[in-house]
């Protein structure tokens, strides 16, 4: 399979977590979504690394893998964090900072 | 041929289970289903002959995020009951936008001269990689250990009882 079949694939995927994000009413769905989008990105990462012969692309998913996991812990403990102050996690009911 | 058959498996189980990941009205069953989402990137990694990463986002995501979603429903949601159901909403809006994004990338990928063959692996690309991390990049190195601490700081403080 070519570069072209991985890089498809993983367009796909991103319009599926796009579309997860784009809909989803509650804000663990909507993060579901990102974690997809994120995912779609490290295939194209490797993706590129494998097909130029080069691991510096490799090297590079290791640190974006990472940083997705701390954005994911972030963005948990903050859900958690207003599901106390809102007793709600649905993303239509949190307008804090409407004026 | 083998490469072929491996693909097209793994893209339906991807794609398959990214689908179930938006769609599935139970929460619960969305985790379970990025589950497999993330195993089976683990498997497209392992095509592309990138055995530790596959190792990697085993571990981390497919162990890790899952593990943290989990509880973040278990604190936020009733396990049974009404509460775990969750809607989407304007699924048209959302289906035009994510199509045309789709859409406009896979056509610019199209008409674009992209390689149909790998370069040859030079050497070892688990030792290439650690010997990376190690000399070349040892500053985002660092800096990824700082942002971790920042990230485990954080967590901790938001999750403190309440005083």
């Amino acid at each position: 399979m070519g570069l072209q079949a991985y890089l498809t694939l993983a367009a796909i995927v991103f319009g599926i977590g796009l579309f997860g994000v784009v809909t989803r009413r509650n804000t663990i769905g909507i993060l579901l979504g990102i974690e997809l989008m994120m995912n779609a990105v490290n295939i194209n990462l490797v993706a590129f690394a494998r097909f130029s012969g080069s691991d510096v692309g490799m090297i590079f998913t290791v640190f974006a893998i990472c940083i997705t996991v701390a954005e994911a812990a972030m963005g948990l403990a903050i859900v958690i964090l207003l599901f106390r102050i809102r007793r709600t996690v649905m993303a239509d009911h949190l307008d804090l900072l409407k004026g | 041929m083998a490469e072929t058959i491996a693909f097209w498996s793994l893209a339906v189980v991807l794609v398959g289970s990214a689908l179930a990941v938006v769609l599935s009205k139970n929460l619960f069953h969305s985790v379970l289903w990025l589950a497999l989402a993330l195993t089976g990137t683990a498997g497209v990694f392992l095509l592309l002959e990138a055995e530790f990463l596959a190792a990697v986002q085993l571990l981390l995501y497919a162990g890790g995020v899952v593990t943290i979603v989990v509880f973040a429903i278990v604190v936020t949601e009733r396990l049974v009951g009404e509460r775990i159901t969750q809607t989407n909403r304007r699924i048209t809006a959302g289906a035009v936008v994510a199509l045309a994004f789709v859409a406009f990338v896979v056509n610019f990928i199209s008409q674009q001269p992209l390689a149909a063959t790998r370069q040859p692996l030079t050497a070892d690309l688990t030792r290439a990689l650690g010997e990376g991390v190690l000399t070349r990049f040892v500053l985002p190195f660092e800096l990824l250990g700082v942002l971790m601490l920042a990230a485990m700081l954080g967590a901790i403080y938001f999750a403190r009882p309440e005083d």
